[in-house]
């Protein structure tokens, strides 16, 4: 797949002459646990953010993914200031805001705004749509030119809505039609950077692709910088020029989309883009390898020594457990494209002439019929 | 009520060797609003040892069926017509007994969420005997013994000791593995196995859909396996019923219904999907409007409101007569077949690239 081949929508394929937005570095975020009678003391930590590298350009589209647990919403909502980081450095348009006051924040709130991912329990059941969307520039005290109301209706109609659904509740509205709200909620102060949690993955598929293509449109047209936060990983391949590939609160692997989803190197991306069931429309789609991991995302309480990732597998030994591999370019990739692996994978995602398997329950039922499955997925 | 054509006539669509068969289903809740139709007029089969994957958005009516089927909805409120045979035994009309003895013995389901389909007050253990003690009549401690083999079986480690955990100490992807060694104790010929993989991360939903595609070649169950996900249906089905507001649409076999898809519906679905392979510069093709209200349905064939192509059908036949679903490999739409191919190849298949 070459890039740049295709439509002048890549700007900049890999990235790397943008102007940077956000720059986020070391973000860390530990979330106290409490216990103990009668006097209650901290006990533990959630690791849930646990040195977190990232930059936005401006006008960039940066896909976050990840299994649930692995901190790419606690991300979004340290980045949007929504939590208090516990430490790291933030910095939008080179000015740092990771402690800043209320006060200092005020002018960047309204740049960075936000799409949550539940329609449903993101909008005010007692407020009209027209107050809804209004109230960001009442806060703000913007007064656009013609009038708030005048805005509001033609943000409604930019993202698709009836301008006369102005007074209407968000009950009247279907799930996609509510997160067009969202959208339109979002884009009421002009914002440089939106960052989108999981925007579309409480709807039904048919809808999931309106709002995509509209969150598309918004991104190009306006030119806003989007940090896409999702666990579908099609639909950031489809929407983000940049990919983050996070796992227990770190990244472990980032780089443009090409590289990520085509070359990746990190053992648990193989193991991610694997794992996504696709849709056989043709024969190609049969050429994947076949990576199965054992058990579940360990606890962000206490995560492993060394690389994270080392307990689910295959390639870890002793070096993994005592030291963390850093987040670096390995020698073959591209520029911007960075691995934490001490034994990274080849840069290719073909079947493998022997499937991994991790997975004990699995492992013993294939190995007692064998020529099934492994046939199966190994023959074509 | 607009022209209402018997979906099928014909005994049997698919062949003779039919586990379930349910024909002419109608499912209807009385509500304060009005009567909702939620599944409206649906047949299949589904053969011993295959899997039959039942897709369509949320309130398509594909869970209900499955409910109607294992007799889980409520009496009072539910008006079920249609016939429902599992291996010769009528469903519909037996009674609260004898469906006590096919739940869990000879069907059996696994639902979609699974801490709140498991007690949170008994043991999994517990939870996985009790089944298996109702059934075959086993002791207490057999049952133990057994819960522990098919805990060893689905990949939980320490049986021993995990079967007196209570589902809260179990994580998400555990509590799912536990809800199929319940499902499977009693060794059912048919498993109905309701979206088990949307609330867990894809590493874990590609470990759980492996090892139930190997359970079944060692139990030779039936599955039915429903879900939203066309991907994990073109993984694990053999057969496809894709539904929409109720009814099903089309019918094949996965790799006919995928790769030729042939009703304007599944045109859509598989349109607005990224895929991982796709093209990116290519915008998703979404399928306009929104699913109809249940409550009251369009006339003729639901889709049409937010179909593309009734402009093709001559007159007014789209709102205003309800397609059949043939037989076999069939879809429930207007256009003739000629049309559905050159649409198809045309129209439809550069997008899926």
């Amino acid at each position: 797949m070459s890039d740049n081949l295709t439509l002048p929508e890549q700007q900049g394929a890999t990235g790397t002459s943008v102007e940077t937005l956000l720059e986020v570095e070391g973000l860390t975020k530990h979330f106290p646990i409490y216990g103990g009678f009668p006097i209650k003391r901290k006990v533990g930590a959630v690791q849930a953010v646990d040195g977190v590298d990232l930059t936005v350009g401006v006008g960039e589209s940066v896909g976050l993914v990840g299994e649930s647990g692995c901190g790419k919403s606690t991300t979004g909502r340290l980045i949007t200031r929504l939590l208090e980081p516990t430490g790291g450095k933030i910095s939008y348009a080179g000015q740092d805001i990771t402690h800043a006051s209320r006060r200092q924040l005020a002018p960047v709130r309204s740049e960075i705004q936000m799409i949550f991912q539940d329609p449903y329990s993101s909008l005010n059941p007692r407020q009209t749509v027209g107050t809804i969307i209004k109230s960001p520039m009442e806060v703000n005290g913007i007064n656009p030119e013609g009038g708030r109301e005048k805005k509001v209706r033609e943000l409604l109609e930019l993202v698709g809505l009836n301008p006369e659904h102005y007074n209407r509740f968000p009950h009247e509205f279907s799930g996609g039609q509510r997160q067009r709200i969202g959208v339109a909620r979002a884009l009421a102060l002009n914002p440089k950077l939106i960052v989108a949690d999981e925007p579309v993955s409480a709807l039904d598929v048919s809808i999931q692709a309106q709002v995509v293509n509209l969150l598309q449109k918004v991104q190009e047209e306006m030119g806003i910088a989007f940090l896409f936060i999702a666990h579908d990983l099609a639909v950031v391949r489809h929407f983000s020029q940049r990919v983050a590939v996070m796992y227990l609160g770190k990244v472990v692997e980032v780089g443009d989309r090409d590289s990520i989803y085509n070359r990746p190197r990190h053992p648990y991306t193989h193991a991610l883009l694997s794992a996504v069931p696709e849709v056989a429309v043709d024969d190609e789609a049969d050429d994947k390898e076949r990576i199965r991991l054992a058990g579940d995302v360990p606890s962000p309480i206490h995560p492993p020594s060394g690389c994270r990732f080392r307990t689910r597998c295959w390639k870890a030994q002793d070096k993994c457990a005592s030291e963390e591999p850093p987040l670096i370019q390995l020698s073959g990739n591209r520029e911007g494209h960075l691995t934490a692996c001490h034994f990274p994978e080849d840069p290719t995602t073909e079947p493998r002439a022997e499937d991994v398997v991790m997975d004990p329950a699995l492992k013993a039922l294939e190995d007692g019929e064998t020529e099934e499955p492994a046939a199966k997925t190994a023959g074509d | 009520m607009t022209t209402l054509t018997k979906t099928e006539d014909a005994p049997n669509p698919t062949g003779s060797d039919a586990f379930l068969s349910v024909r002419d289903l109608r499912v209807q809740f009385s509500t304060e609003d009005g009567i909702v139709k939620a599944v409206d007029g649906l047949s299949f089969d589904v053969e011993r040892g295959k899997t039959l994957g039942i897709v369509g958005e949320s309130g398509s009516g594909k869970s209900v069926t499955n409910l109607t089927i294992l007799g889980l909805h409520s009496t009072q409120t539910t008006s079920i017509d249609g016939e429902i045979v599992l291996d010769g035994k009528e469903l519909i009309t037996a009674g609260e007994k004898e469906m006590e003895k096919i739940r869990g013995n000879k069907a059996a389901m696994i639902f979609q969420d699974p801490l709140t389909a498991l007690s949170p007050y008994y043991t999994v253990g517990r939870q996985i005997a009790e089944p298996y003690m109702k059934h075959t009549g086993a002791s207490k401690k057999e049952a133990r013994q057994r819960a522990i083999e098919m805990l060893a079986k689905v990949g939980i480690p320490q049986p021993q000791t995990r079967v007196d955990d209570y589902p809260h100490q179990f994580s998400g992807g555990m509590r799912q593995r536990a809800m199929i060694a319940m499902a499977l104790v009693c060794d059912p010929d048919l498993l109905i196995a309701d979206e088990p993989t949307t609330a867990l991360d894809v590493t874990v939903q590609a470990q759980i859909l492996d090892l139930l595609k190997d359970l079944q070649q060692e139990f030779g169950s039936a599955i039915i396996f429903i879900t939203h996900d066309l991907g994990v249906i073109s993984d694990m089905a053999d057969d496809l019923l894709v539904m929409y507001s109720g009814r099903a649409v089309e019918r094949g076999t996965v790799r006919e219904v995928l790769r030729n898809p042939q009703h304007p519906y599944t045109w859509g679905l598989l349109s607005s999907m990224p895929r991982l392979g796709g093209d990116t510069a290519q915008a998703l093709t979404p399928i306009p409007g929104s699913p109809p209200s249940l409550l009251n349905p369009p006339s003729g064939c639901p889709f049409h409101p937010r179909c593309t192509f009734t402009g093709e059908v001559t007159g007014n036949r789209c709102a205003e007569e309800r397609p059949t679903l043939g037989v076999g490999r069939a879809s429930a739409c207007h256009l003739t077949a000629e049309q559905k191919q050159t649409i198809f190849i045309d129209k439809i298949q550069p997008r899926l690239r």
